[in-house]
């Protein structure tokens, strides 16, 4: 789950780095009255889960109450990567003498969360890391021991040989390791950490990611979630407890296992369709998930044919077709579907498909070029 | 031989009395694997299925049995402290089926695992089984598989059962079909699975089977380029995989990117590997280059 630079900077407040302050605002009024509370001049930066917020015109530096007005005004409905604004962070305006980049992730090689530090801070990083990536230090940080000091420090002095900096860049590297293990997460960024005029470092954005798997044990964190940034049917999937992503084309896909179903999606590429989603089903065969995985795919106007896959294993093939025949006995729907499943008692799911409208199909390969025979017409 | 263990490695369950541990528990001993005992707290003294011993504790469990091996079925909360509790009590091979696990629980098992030189298979995978030893540690399919020369490595489930029947139904049996699961951090990768296969005299083909996200299929090409002579084929899901989103496995997803599938196909390629642009092109592809 991601979350906003605002809430991701509540998170950065709580394990003691300097932040600083803020308000949301999702009208110009507010804008304007957190802007004089503030004092200016302030930033105003639009909230949306997206990146290049600046680049898109998303972030303004605003030095009068006139632009604060301009800018909140056009920023607030401004449409970011397919993202609406509909609120902005209004935080006062800080003076950068010099920023740094500083990012963890989890490390797949490692295993290990990974400390990335750069001195190229403010721009984007996958940038730096495509056209300079001897600019990016790196350290796998050992989960028994933590960030230490002196690993921390020795990164911190090759970023900046002030030492005083260095200190501050150091604590900043730990507070962020601190952050990353209390939210569980898989991504935390500070681009940029700044040191103002006066020599005081900040962390003026933040991006964090968390880790699905972990948000059991965050209750706290359901209330982060932005349904306004969820497309409606990935909000119905996930609530159903359903692995779903929306895509534009017009085949619609229900598969069991996600490696399955990205094959599938590639096959229906591979024979010149397009795959209108991404949706595993699980190892289940009730009709229950059936109904709701087939509402989430006929929402989408664009879906012409339905295409199950399914590989048994385990599972038996005649308790899904059950599952499936039921499923679409409660329902209404227009588009011709077609079910391939394979597995244990295969011949037994196929007769009851056979007494159905629904198309069978013996392979992938088969299902496939049926459907897209079948989408359309 | 297959990689990992044999028919006389003993083996044995934690949450076996669980939902899905006895379902699984009883598919693994009716292949005839050789499960020596069960573990769920509270339930010691009980007896699975009329004939595997349950015990409170793994260490009860080892110190009863020998056993050396442990499967988990364990929900997600708890499963990074099963795999912990396994290799405390001196289980040389874990194998941990759940899916969910936070990651941070398992970078803390890393460490711990390595100190001990235990081998953890997982999490999130459908673990592995070696045909020819009717050994079968986790949720594969068994009536898809048949003994054979042919190793599987793969990163998903159902899509690796429907390369392995394919292999099957042409006459391929294998060695041993691992899961080694869709999580950004698992024990096992692609590169410890490949070693593996490497020392195993009886594996004369390889499989593999990839997705999108990480680089562990261009390591993983590497490896095979410097050091493998027998053939190797591939297949990698997730062409039209969009970036930034989760495509079901955690660690499905392109970031920033990189970890597409074209960067894979590239770089496994170039290696001399053939990639596949269907599943049902993997034994054909297979068959072409093997040269029995």
């Amino acid at each position: 789950m991601n979350i906003h630079e605002y809430q991701a900077k509540d998170i950065f407040r709580d394990a003691g780095l300097t932040v600083p302050p803020g308000g949301i605002a999702t009208t110009v009024e507010e804008a304007l009255s957190l802007a004089r509370g503030h004092g200016l001049p302030v930033m105003v930066k639009s909230q949306v889960l997206a990146g290049g917020r600046g680049k898109a015109g998303g972030v303004k530096f605003c030095k009068t109450e006139d632009d604060v007005r301009t800018h909140a005004g056009n920023i607030l409905g401004m449409d970011i990567k397919g993202h609406t604004v509909r609120k902005v962070l209004v935080t006062p305006a800080e003076t950068i003498a010099a920023e740094f980049y500083l990012g963890m992730l989890v490390d797949r090689a490692s295993r290990r969360v990974l400390l990335m530090a750069s001195a190229e801070g403010g721009v984007e990083i996958e940038k730096v890391a495509v056209e300079k990536p001897e600019a990016i230090l790196k350290h796998a940080i050992d989960p028994r021991f933590g960030l230490l000091d002196h690993e921390a420090m020795a990164v911190a002095l090759r970023l900046d040989p002030d030492v005083k900096r260095a200190r501050q860049l150091a604590d900043a590297m730990q507070k962020l390791y601190k952050a990353f293990l209390a939210a569980d997460a898989s991504l935390a960024e500070i681009n940029p950490f700044i040191f103002t005029d006066q020599g005081m470092g900040k962390a003026i954005d933040a991006k964090i990611n968390l880790d699905d798997n972990a948000l059991f044990r965050h209750p706290g964190y359901a209330a982060l979630r932005d349904l306004d940034e969820e497309n409606p049917s990935e909000r119905l999937a996930r609530e159903a407890d359903l692995s779903f992503v929306k895509l534009d084309g017009n085949v619609g896909c229900l598969v069991n296992g996600a490696g399955l179903a990205m094959a599938t999606m590639d096959l229906v590429q591979y024979y010149g369709g397009r795959p209108a989603n991404f949706l595993d089903i699980g190892g289940s065969s009730n009709p229950d998930k059936v109904v709701n995985a087939l509402r989430i795919i006929l929402g989408d106007p664009n879906v012409e044919v339905i295409l199950f896959n399914i590989f048994g294993g385990i599972t038996r093939c005649d308790d899904v077709a059950r599952g499936i025949i039921a499923a679409t006995e409660r329902m209404e729907i227009k588009v011709p579907i077609v079910v391939r499943l394979t597995g244990t008692n295969e011949a037994e799911a196929r007769e009851l498909l056979a007494k159905t409208d629904l198309v069978g199909a013996a392979t992938m390969d088969e299902a496939v070029q049926k459907a897209l025979a079948l989408a359309g017409k | 031989m297959a990689i990992f263990c044999t028919r006389e490695t003993k083996i044995l369950i934690q949450g076996i009395t669980g939902r899905d541990g006895s379902f699984h528990a009883k598919s693994m001993l009716g292949y005839g694997t050789n499960i020596v005992a069960g573990v769920t707290p509270g339930r010691g003294g009980q007896t699975f299925e009329g004939k595997v011993p349950v015990f409170d504790t793994v260490k009860d469990a080892v110190a009863a049995t020998g056993a050396a091996a442990s499967v988990i079925f364990v929900p997600p909360a708890g499963a990074a402290g099963a795999v912990f509790e396994a290799a405390d009590a001196g289980c040389k091979l874990v194998v941990c089926i759940t899916e969910g696990v936070p990651t941070l629980d398992m970078v803390k098992v890393m460490p711990y695992l390595a100190e001990r030189g235990v081998r953890l298979v997982g999490p999130n995978c459908p673990g592995f089984i070696n045909p020819g030893q009717s050994a079968k540690l986790g949720i594969m399919p068994t009536n898809i598989v048949a003994p054979g020369p042919v190793g599987l490595i793969s990163r998903s489930g159902t899509l690796t059962y429907e390369v392995v029947d394919a292999l099957t139904r042409a006459g391929l049996g294998q060695t041993t079909c691992l899961g080694i699961g869709g999580d950004p951090v698992i024990g096992t990768n692609f590169m410890d699975a490949l070693q593996a296969f490497h020392a195993d005299p009886e594996t004369q083909a390889l499989v593999m089977i990839g997705e999108i996200g990480g680089d562990a299929e261009e390591r993983a090409a590497d490896f095979v380029k410097a050091n493998m002579k027998i053939p190797v084929v591939s297949f990698i899901a997730g062409r039209t995989a969009p970036p930034g989103k989760r495509m079901g496995h955690a660690g499905a997803i392109v970031s920033g990117g990189s970890g597409t599938a074209a960067e894979k196909k590239k770089a496994l390629e170039s290696a001399g590997i053939p990639v596949a642009d269907r599943p049902a092109d993997v034994v054909p592809l297979l068959q072409q280059i093997w040269k029995r």
